[in-house]
């Protein structure tokens, strides 16, 4: 098992997204979903533009804060995959969570906390299948197949 | 009304970005340590952090959208804009589907990855463009919807 400490960042940093989806709807009666937020910046909707920009900035924005707060020190950002499965994994995640309409805040972080069976049924199927894919590709396939190099 | 929109955007998304760089989900190497389950049987160390954060997350967004309930309306919006469906169909399941796959590929779901763009690294800017190409697949298969 990992250190303790990961663990208690985790929950904390985990309290600041419950944090801000709860600011969002306080605010602005919206449920923070990233991939809606971001979906609707690319199909160019006209009607909250302005919001769902500044959110994107400062989603981007929060990790370098959190290097300076820690004295110039960024998180690690470690992918084990190349380009080919980068590219079909973006196309996955993005086309998924538009068609199944959310992901991991908006169903996960959200939507439980609404009781919502709709994001309880989405939220359990798309932990099975995450946890089937790795299985497969990192316990299976491995490194000769491009994962876990 | 429209600055402070613009504004109220601005806080709560680094707020996230703060959360998601300090849980250690914007590490999609974290995020495949907990989706290793194999780890806790085989070789290797299964990280729980995931679990931590989704936690966190909940004991904060389950009592505070009940207290939102029983609010009018928000601070600058007209009205809460909650989701009304309940059913469960084919569409929800099949999305769900296809990005449980996407996310377990690669390790990043689309806050992480977005948040991840910070680092600069150009695996992040192909994995963040084909998602976008992903949203509008989506746009243009779905029509006007």
């Amino acid at each position: 098992m990992t250190p303790y400490a990961d663990w208690i960042s985790g929950a904390l940093g985990g309290a600041l997204i419950g944090l801000s989806a709860l600011a969002l709807l306080a605010l602005m009666g919206r449920i923070a979903g990233i991939s809606g937020i971001a979906g609707a910046l690319v199909e160019g909707r006209r009607d909250g533009f302005g919001w769902r920009l500044a959110f994107v900035a400062g989603l981007v924005a929060g990790p370098l804060l959190h290097a300076v707060l820690r004295g110039g020190e960024a998180v690690a950002v470690r992918l084990d995959v190349g380009w080919p499965w980068l590219i079909l994994g973006g196309l996955l995640v993005g086309f998924g969570t538009r068609l199944g309409s959310g992901c991991t805040s908006g169903h996960g972080v959200c939507g439980l906390a609404r009781l919502s069976p709709r994001s309880l049924a989405a939220v359990a199927t798309f932990f099975a299948v995450a946890l089937a894919v790795v299985l497969v590709t990192r316990r299976v396939l491995g490194p000769a197949a491009g994962f876990g190099g | 009304m429209r600055i402070q929109r613009i504004l109220a955007g601005a806080g709560a998304g680094l707020l996230f970005g703060l959360g998601l760089a300090l849980s250690g989900m914007m590490d999609p190497a974290r995020v495949i340590g907990f989706l290793d389950v194999g780890r806790l049987v085989g070789a290797g160390v299964w990280d729980p952090t995931l679990g931590f954060v989704m936690g966190g997350a909940l004991l904060v967004t389950l009592p505070g959208f009940a207290l939102m309930r029983r609010r009018g309306a928000p601070l600058l919006a007209d009205r809460f804009e909650w989701p009304s469906r309940r059913d469960i169909d084919r569409r929800l399941l099949l999305g769900a589907v296809l990005f449980g796959a996407g996310w377990g590929l690669v390790g990043f779901c689309p806050g992480p990855a977005l948040a991840a763009l910070s680092s600069g690294l150009a695996p992040v800017f192909i994995f963040v463009a084909a998602m976008v190409a992903g949203f509008l697949l989506f746009r243009l298969l779905a029509g006007g919807k």
